[in-house]
């Protein structure tokens, strides 16, 4: 399916506001002014882009502690993303969240989540509730490579397969689960082979060419809309960053970063593939990214000065009614 | 009013509700049971408990949901639904079924309204069976409603009879919070006057059983029955109890406690967990903390021993803490100088 200009244009804007979202917070970070443990989603913009680019805003997803890049593409506000993220009042989350826990239930985002593999059985839960109001939508899971050993994973594969509901399951490989290697533990001989193992229709793509993603998610989207039951999606990614901002990262390869970042990047794949097809004009491309570094600079100034929550809101939204 | 077991009367409140609000999902194992079986024969069973017996014909399989044995997607589904704006009823066959679901019920249901800044709601109650007493031995008979009360953004229900129960889960189900509901498996059979037509109790609100003035029972589930037994014993001795049926442990009715303790001075505190954070410990801290000039005597707890459930009937009775022991404990509480 040929992608309209509108469309290229807005992935395009997308990915690259989760990037330069990412490479920003990366440097504040090291200023010491965010607190907390924050988790850098570059490198995979493809893959969240590419498949929230196929879910309207009332379908469903559900994150990870990995989440910046889900939550951009689902459409949560950026400014109030980074005010979470600084813990300021007027955060997306009124400061409670932070990186962890960014949710926006009005744009179908359920939630970031800290649990590794936590999300999955909501997302089940998600796609009984859509299949109930019968409009065709979908509900989503991200996770990564490590989360795929986990049980809740495994019990909400089986459950969502059994009850045959619109549920996806996106694995995004990017060869570490924390800090050991997927091929380590990922006990089965592909994760394809393991989710197949559960009863799901698989796909696989390269995850870090948006145009596969987009492909791949739209048909096993359209497929789950129209009852065809749960899938997995499998992208094969890269993260720059460590597991965490912090994370002296010693288990990569000699130059393994600098290498992915030159040769398999998803925002410089995207460039290239559109210039070369003539769908888009580079120059189109460079006035967005001056829009996205002016929208995220203005995005940090503003969350730098944000006023912090009042302690006396502690105990606010515990409960509804208590 | 007519007269029902809290077995029949948790039946007709899931019907009623389900009934009410086509947004409300029930799921769990064997809700109906029978699925995929050589005789393809559904409502095999109606829950274990005899609790969700009619459900599934009444209302079809996309709300009434017989899950595989997976406890942790049971109640993560039962919270997505109700993210995604539904309510949703989670069954766990028995409370210690938590040590399963445990992620999803505190580190999800518990937190979200919070994490997310009061944006979410997740009206979900996560219906468990517990207690001792029916010689399910230690995996199977755990009170577990002390654990998930120390857990901010959860209530916490145990109704003890069989109008309580209609009252307490009619309001859990409308409750837009989510609700821990438990229900003692040596309960079901307990009859009871039950309010006709539409009721509903709120949460933190004890209830008192008896009144004397000499000392206070606070206790819960089933153990109410217990020291409503010890104060009717006491009482032929002359001495007046209050019992307290705390009904719900999160939110605590402190006040009803606080008010009996300023005027007998002396507290008893029934529980069938262990003492160590319990909700007798909980409890007594309380107590000693706000009316600590009105107490006259220790406060006792009586609780179960620091030690699993046994098996044996001998060894069982010997766990549960029994009205004998309550009365004792009473006296005990009496004779300080």
């Amino acid at each position: 399916m040929q992608l309209s200009r509108d469309q290229l244009t807005r992935a395009y804007r997308q990915m690259q506001t989760i990037r330069m979202f990412e490479e920003r917070l990366h440097a504040e970070i090291m200023t010491g002014e965010i607190a907390g443990f924050t988790h850098l989603y570059a490198g995979q913009e493809a893959v969240a882009v590419g498949v929230c680019e196929n879910l309207e805003r009332d379908d469903f997803i559900v994150s990870t502690h990995r989440g910046h890049g889900h939550c951009i593409a689902k459409g949560c506000d950026v400014k109030a993303m980074m005010k979470e993220i600084y813990g300021r009042r007027d955060g997306l989350c009124k400061g409670k969240g932070g990186s962890m826990h960014i949710a926006d239930i009005d744009v179908g985002m359920l939630g970031a989540n800290g649990i590794v593999g936590g999300g999955a059985p909501l997302a089940v839960g998600a796609a009984i509730a859509t299949r109930l109001d019968g409009r065709g939508r979908v509900s989503a899971t991200f996770g990564g490579d490590g989360s795929s050993n986990q049980g809740a994973v495994f019990e909400a594969m089986n459950l969502a397969v059994v009850l045959k509901v619109p549920a996806l399951f996106v694995f995004e490989d990017n060869g570490y689960g924390e800090h050991t290697g997927a091929s380590y533990a990922i006990g089965a001989k592909s994760l394809a082979e393991r989710c197949a193992g559960f009863g799901l229709h698989v796909r696989e793509a390269d995850g870090n060419d948006f145009f596969a993603v987009y492909e791949t998610a739209r048909e096993v989207i359209e497929h789950a809309r129209n009852g065809g039951g749960p899938a997995a999606l499998i992208f094969h990614t890269n993260r720059y960053y460590g597991h965490f901002e912090g994370d002296p990262q010693r288990y990569r390869a000699e130059g393994e970063v600098e290498k992915a970042r030159e040769t398999t990047d998803c925002l410089k794949r995207f460039r290239e593939r559109v210039a070369s097809a003539g769908l888009l004009d580079l120059a189109a491309l460079d006035e967005i990214d001056r829009e996205v570094a002016a929208l995220i600079d203005e995005a940090v100034a503003e969350a730098r000065v944000a006023p912090p929550p009042d302690p006396a809101e502690v105990l606010d939204d515990v409960y509804i009614d208590y | 009013m007519a007269v029902k077991t809290i077995r029949d009367v948790i039946n007709e409140v899931l019907h009623a509700e389900m009934e009410r609000d086509p947004n409300l999902i029930i799921l769990g194992e064997d809700i109906s049971g029978g699925a995929g079986t050589p005789s393809g024969k559904r409502e095999a069973i109606g829950g274990i408990w005899g609790t969700s017996g009619g459900l599934l014909p009444k209302f079809g399989p996309d709300r009434v949901i017989d899950t595989p044995i997976s406890e942790s997607a049971i109640v993560g589904a039962a919270a997505g639904a109700a993210l995604a704006g539904k309510r949703a009823i989670a069954e766990l066959m028995f409370a210690d079924f938590i040590g399963v679901s445990m992620d999803q019920i505190v580190n999800q249901i518990a937190k979200f309204r919070y994490m997310f800044g009061g944006k979410a709601k997740c009206p979900v109650v996560v219906r468990m069976i517990y207690g001792a007493g029916m010689n399910a031995a230690a995996q199977h008979s755990q009170a577990m409603y002390n654990v998930l009360t120390a857990f901010p953004g959860l209530k916490v229900v145990l109704p003890a009879t069989p109008a309580d129960a209609k009252g307490l889960l009619t309001a859990a189900i409308r409750d837009d919070d989510p609700v821990m509901f438990f229900e003692h498996k040596a309960l079901f059979t307990k009859k009871g006057e039950v309010p006709d037509g539409e009721y509903l109790l709120p949460f933190g609100q004890a209830r008192l059983c008896r009144s004397g003035g000499d000392a206070t029972i606070v206790a819960m589930g089933r153990m109410v029955y217990f020291a409503e037994s010890a104060a009717d014993k006491l009482a032929e001795d002359g001495i007046g109890c209050d019992v307290i049926d705390i009904r719900t442990a999160s939110p605590l009715d402190e006040d009803t406690i606080l008010d009996s303790v300023e005027a007998t001075g002396r507290l008893i505190v029934v529980d069938e967990s262990p003492a160590r954070c319990s909700l007798a410990a909980d409890i007594a801290a309380m107590v000693a903390n706000k009316a600590f000039s009105s107490l006259k005597a220790p406060i006792e707890l009586v609780t179960a021993p620091h030690s699993p459930v046994p098996f044996a009937r001998e060894l069982e009775r010997a766990y549960v803490p029994s009205p004998a022991r309550i009365e004792a404990a009473v006296r005990k509480a009496l004779a300080y100088r």
